[in-house]
């Protein structure tokens, strides 16, 4: 997917909005908005009444056809507010529906034999299906890998140009339509029929086409409509109360303040705002799978961190040989790396490139005798080489000292305590043990470390504040983990996690009232995934990962679950804020309309008349005016989200009411005053 | 405005602080069981009626015991106010209430409204008064109480829609609440000098050589409980201004005092059951804000007085010998500051008592008790329905503006979503819908119109008085309108029975709704319902949801008839 910001006003996103707002006049569609709907039935009331008044050959109709085109402008500007949020997530939908284009697949007969295939169009592949792909081939389809192992350009959906490894296994077996097979081969089980990929669902997402309400908005818009029909009452009340004091009010009049009075602010930028939050989560890379989820995202009270990747970076590393007592540094670093060789993870690769620091130039596999590689298991836990009558292991220090001890031998007191030091301080200990010649001793110990990311710790302190509890999950070790949990300043971890534990962590705190967000990646995450209120799954992950999880995240960056929270908190308080302000700005709308109504009846009412405006009519018209172009104007607010820093609850409601509530109650008096000041200049009253 | 007047309103609001908790505890121990000392007459009165006090029912049963309660009570009342004249202990020989004026009293007092189109010492027999009025002034108070109880319980818990026993709350707030409190009220009443018999009506000949009737009976038991209750409905026509139910200055205060007593001590109580004492001060908070700004702004109107007599002469300068202001409908007995917080305090709780003639307050003094009810009768507010309005109030704060803080909202704890927030607004629709819709009935139809005592503006004012008054339980009367004709009689009734249980049901749904979410704890993220930012936020609600609905009305009526006095117009 493009990652391209795009600007805020894009021009031809603007000008498809601009028909939209039209199309979406369909009272079909209207009506789910009640708020706006009342202000179409309104807009439709009043110009009948001026259909009425140019039949009946009336003077004096400029005010009413004013009224009544700046009615019409409140709905279309409403309508504009929710087309443009939708605009942005349908330029970027083309830009998807792109790499979706015609392809053909090999499909095989038989999955052994790669050479015997057919080519069908990727729109027949079914599920279950077995397809090849070559270098330069589309994957036709979402599928898994079966066979092969190849790099894969995912630009198309990631946006990310470094190509990605995909082999069959494990938990990197996940390919997705629509991305292209750069070297070697895959043979790819389909997983997904077509209309239903990923790529689909993406397209449709980012459309908004299938947007449902999230409950909060749901709430919200009981709470708006409620208002609407108690200033129904206030408005449809108000024609007998004049009667009673001998005068009459025209339906124009009532229809103006009625739509003044209503949220019409919120109402109109309501859906806006939740289109627009989701596709701030797509600005980030990450595709929501529901607006729910964005909504549970500002929600979360409890932060599962993955350690690696998240709190610390990727790998660990060894920064020292401990050597065993009658042990030479030199050798411990000699016996380490020889033992390393076969270990081609990013710790096996550390400790032989410390190992050169001893002047040990790295040996590759066929220097000197045969060497038999023994790979890690997680029976064994421990890997190393055999080679003749030489056994070099290294593995974690219990696993290592029952190897020792099985041939007989002891581990020092002195290795134990090292050992013990080094997990105290965070870091991972592997002992390093050999047999030679039926003699076996334990030789010492790598100390491998954590590196905690930059940064991280403010992040923490700062999700503190907000009330959010972060809790990092780790294989290690509990006195390792609670090392690197204080380093890092998370509030709590979880060592020597296995999927269960994780599981009945999540459920615990849910038990206790808290939303959970998680992240993960690989098919045993998926139970946590599903169970969390927040799950954000890797792309890079198992299709069962990304199957359990609300949020994908195209970058798989696990550190990325901390933005995930802080734009469903926007969202929400961008939603807030424009509610407190357009409830804000009914006090200077009574100002500015009830003494207008009503000083033919009761001259004495000019003293409500505080901004001294000029006129009934301009008091009127200005008012209508300023409610209208207050949804144009707040439009950015509603695309951008409200700006907020990350604070406590209080800090935060302090700003927001400031702004929006008591900035709520003075910006109308000040627009109303300056629209009147216009009109009168422009002499439209 | 003098200094005395000031330290009497002080000293009130003093006494209301002190009291808040010390009743509050008590309150707690009346409805969580603990208070056992009547235990042998409460196990009575559940195996007479059958009721399994142990039973903790859904809120929907709740609220049909609750209305089935209310509907028998009613019916009861009419019945017996149609018959009065056959039945006994009727020394004067009342008939029997007309059927309208009968359902719309019945309805009035099963409502907690008290209000009365009738003058008690003319139309009703002493067992009419003692057998029917006071009853409902008990139960209809402990209803009100109980509800409040069970909204309280919803939030407090998590029990799947389980609210607590409606018959053991409608007991046990009778028995160990409103009886305890009502007796020694009424016998330091006694002991101030208001009557208590059932004498024969005394003919005395006046000063003037007039002959003049005196009414008598069993009045200090019937006022302790409809001031405590917050019922409000007199034994006499002049309610708290006549001396023999307020003989003196301590039963003036004592009769206010005793308004504020029990919504006080609810918010403590409240306070307590939810496991944040300082969000029930911030309840307590908000109210007696909307209290202090209330009689502040009555206190000033009314000592400055009608500035038309000020320009003709007449000195409206409080002194030793002239109290100043607008003595109009006052009793010289309290003077200006004690009709003023009288006023204020029987329109903020929705009691209803007088010891003034509202309707004699100049325009922006007679503002006040007309918002007060307005603004939904939460300023303390009638026992129980002061509480859970408040409450429901808080609730949609929260909603409001707790997205603001980035999360969706909660209430101490609980989720707040579209079940929620549906009820809540139920609940504040209700009311404005009615108030509206009867008053514009009322300003254009020739019924309405018939029973104004004023023309123009202040005959609006005295209408949209009325249903507010009534719609909000309230029961206080702006005089001037006649009240007893059939149209009346009936819209008035209505109103009382809607602005009740129109308003309850929704109320008891939302703590039903409640009772069934998780509670969420507390942290640095929730919304704080605790600090004096909340309690801004929760007037601003208030004053926004509840009171600009009424802005259009007011503006035609007591606000234009201010801004026309200014121009030496009365009406």
């Amino acid at each position: 997917m493009s990652t391209l910001k795009r600007p805020l006003f894009d021009p031809s996103i603007v000008r498809r909005a601009v028909w939209d707002s039209f199309a979406k006049l369909d009272p079909r569609h209207m009506v789910r908005n009640p708020v706006m709907f009342v202000v179409l039935i309104g807009s439709l009331l009043t110009t009948l009444v001026l259909a009425r008044d140019i039949a009946a050959g009336q003077s004096g109709i400029g005010f009413t056809l004013q009224i009544t085109l700046w009615l019409w402008f409140t709905v279309l500007f409403a309508n504009f507010a929710e087309a443009m949020a939708e605009g942005r997530g349908k330029a970027q939908a083309d830009t998807l529906r792109k790499s979706r284009i015609q392809t053909s697949a090999k499909r095989l007969a038989n999955p052994r034999d790669r050479a015997a295939f057919e080519s069908v169009p990727a729109e027949r592949l079914r599920k279950g299906d077995v397809v090849v792909c070559t270098p330069g081939d589309m994957i036709p389809g979402d599928g898994e890998v079966i066979d092969g192992v190849a790099s894969v350009d995912e630009s198309a959906i990631t946006g990310e140009s470094a190509p990605v490894i995909r082999e069959s296994g494990g938990d990197r077996s996940a390919v997705t339509g629509g991305t292209k097979v750069l070297s070697d081969f895959l043979v790819i089980r389909i997983t997904a029929n077509p209309g239903e990929t990923f790529l689909d669902r993406m397209i449709s997402l980012v459309e908004g086409a299938r947007r449902q309400k999230t409950p909060n908005e749901i709430a919200l818009i009981i709470l708006l409509s409620g208002l609407t029909i108690i200033f129904l009452f206030a408005v449809v009340t108000l024609q007998p109360f004049a009667i009673y004091s001998g005068g009459s009010v025209s339906i124009p009049i009532l229809v103006s303040l009625l739509v003044c009075l209503i949220p019409t602010t919120i109402g109109g930028l309501l859906s806006a705002i939740g289109i627009a939050g989701m596709d701030r989560m797509i600005q980030h890379n990450v595709i929501a799978m529901s607006g729910r989820a964005v909504e549970a995202a500002g929600d979360v009270n409890t932060l599962l961190l993955d350690k690696t990747g998240t709190v610390t970076l990727g790998n660990r590393q060894a920064v020292e040989f401990v050597p065993a007592p009658g042990v030479t540094r030199e050798f411990l670093a000699d016996r380490a790396q020889l033992a390393s060789l076969p270990d081609e993870t990013p710790e096996g690769r550390s400790i032989v490139v410390l190992a050169k620091q001893f002047g040990l130039r790295a040996r590759t596999l066929t220097e000197g005798i045969a060497m038999e590689l023994v790979a890690f298991s997680a029976m064994t836990r421990m890997s190393g080489i055999n080679a003749g009558g030489l056994q070099v292991r290294k593995g974690a220090a219990d696993a290592v000292g029952r190897w020792v001890r099985d041939q007989g031998g002891e581990t020092p007191a002195e290795v134990t305590s090292t050992v013990e030091r080094i997990a105290r301080e965070g870091g991972t200990p592997l002992v390093v043990a050999e047999r030679e010649d039926g003699r076996p001793r334990v030789l010492g110990v790598i100390y491998l470390k954590d590196v905690v990311k930059g940064g991280m710790k403010e992040r923490f302190d700062q999700l503190r504040a907000m009330g959010i509890r972060t809790v990092m999950i780790t294989g290690d070790n509990q006195l390792t983990a609670a090392a690197i949990a204080a380093e890092a300043g998370v509030d709590d971890f979880l060592a020597e996690a296995t999927p269960e534990d994780k599981m009945s962590l999540i459920k615990r705190e849910q038990g206790g009232g808290r939303l959970v967000a998680m992240t993960g990646d690989g098919t045993n995450d998926a139970p946590a995934l599903a169970q969390a209120d927040v799950a954000v799954a890797m792309n890079t992950g198992t299709q069962a990962a990304k199957e359990a999880g609300n949020l994908i995240d195209l970058d798989s960056n696990p550190t990325k679950l901390i933005e995930v929270v802080e734009i469903g908190k926007q969202l929400l308080i961008t939603r807030g804020a424009l509610t407190t302000f357009s409830i804000a700005n009914d006090v200077a709308k009574y100002f500015a309309i009830i003494p207008a109504m009503f000083v033919a009846t009761y001259p004495a009412l000019q003293a409500l008349n505080i901004m001294r405006l000029h006129s009934a009519q301009s008091a009127i018209l200005a008012s209508v005016i300023f409610n209208a172009l207050i949804i144009i104007a707040l439009i950015p607010l509603a695309l951008r989200g409200v700006r907020w820093r990350p604070a406590p609850a209080t800090a935060i409601l302090r700003r927001n009411l400031w702004i929006y509530g008591v900035g709520g109650i003075i910006v109308p008096f000040a627009g109303i005053k300056l629209i009147d000041l216009l009109l009168v200049l422009a002499r439209l009253v | 405005m003098t200094a005395n007047g000031w330290l009497q309103i002080l000293f009130f609001a003093g006494v209301v602080l002190a009291i808040t908790k010390p009743v509050g505890v008590y309150i707690v121990r009346v409805y969580d069981g603990s208070l056992r000392w009547l235990a042998p007459l409460e196990r009575v009165i559940y195996r007479l009626c059958g009721v399994d006090p142990e039973e903790d029912q859904h809120w929907t049963r709740y609220a049909a015991g609750l209305l089935l309660f209310s509907a028998v009570s009613m019916l009861v009342t009419y019945v017996a106010l149609r018959l009065q004249g056959s039945l006994p202990l009727n020394p004067f020989t009342r008939v029997g209430v007309p059927d309208r004026q009968a359902f719309e009293t019945a309805a009035s007092f099963t409502t907690n409204t008290d209000w009365q189109s009738y003058a008690g010492e003319t139309t009703m027999s002493y067992l009419s008064q003692m057998m029917q009025l006071a009853f409902h002034n008990f139960t209809s108070a402990a209803c009100g109480v109980a509800a409040a109880v069970a909204l309280a319980r919803g939030i407090a818990r998590r029990s799947g829609g389980k609210i607590g026993n409606f018959w053991v709350d409608l007991v046990r707030g009778t028995l160990y609440l409103f009886l305890p409190f009502s007796i020694p009220l009424a016998l330091l009443f006694v002991q101030q000098g208001t009557i208590q018999n059932f004498a024969h009506y005394v003919t005395v000949t006046t000063v003037e050589g007039v002959k003049q009737v005196l009414a008598m009976g069993p009045v200090a038991s019937q006022s302790a409980i409809k001031q405590l209750g917050t019922n409000g409905g007199g034994f006499f026509n002049a309610n708290a201004a006549h001396p023999f139910e307020s003989p003196t200055p301590w039963t003036n205060f004592l009769s206010v005092f005793a308004i504020f007593v029990i919504p006080a001590g609810l918010t403590y109580f409240y306070g307590r059951m939810v496991k944040n004492q300082k969000h029930g001060w911030a309840l307590w908070a908000a109210m007696f804000v909307l209290f202090a700004g209330g009689v502040t702004t009555a206190y000033w109107a009314e000592a400055r007085g009608n500035p038309i007599h000020a320009a003709r002469g007449v000195d409206v300068v409080a002194s030793a010998g002239n109290p100043g202001g607008n003595m109009e409908g006052k009793e010289v007995r309290f003077g200006i500051a004690n009709s003023a917080l009288y006023a204020t305090v029987t329109t903020d709780a929705s009691c209803g008592a007088v010891n003034s003639m509202h309707d004699s307050f100049t325009s922006i003094g007679g503002l006040v008790p007309l918002v007060n009810i307005q603004l939904g009768e939460l300023i303390f507010g009638g026992v129980g329905s002061g509480l859970y309005g408040m409450i429901v109030m808080a609730v949609l704060t929260v909603f409001i503006a707790g997205l603001m803080v980035g999360r969706t909202p909660e209430y101490l704890g609980k989720k707040i979503q579209s079940r929620e927030v549906r009820m809540a607004m139920l609940y504040v629709l209700i009311f404005p819908a009615v108030i509206l819709t009867f008053t514009a009935l009322s300003a254009v139809s020739p019924h309405g119109l018939a029973g104004r005592n004023n023309a123009g503006p202040h005959g609006l004012s005295e209408i949209l008085y009325a249903f507010s008054s009534t719609a909000g339980n309230n029961g206080s009367a702006f005089a001037g309108l006649t009240g007893s004709t059939a149209y009346y009689n009936t819209l008035l009734g209505l109103a009382t029975l809607f602005g009740r249980f129109a308003m309850m049901v929704p109320m008891l749904a939302l703590a039903g709704f409640l009772s069934e979410r998780k509670i969420a704890p507390e942290s640095a993220g929730t919304f704080p319902v605790t600090t004096p930012l909340f309690v801004v936020l929760l007037l601003g609600v208030i004053v926004i949801v509840g009171a600009l609905t009424f802005f259009p009305a007011l503006a035609l009526g007591p606000v234009v008839e201010h801004l026309l006095m200014g121009a030496g117009k009365l009406f």
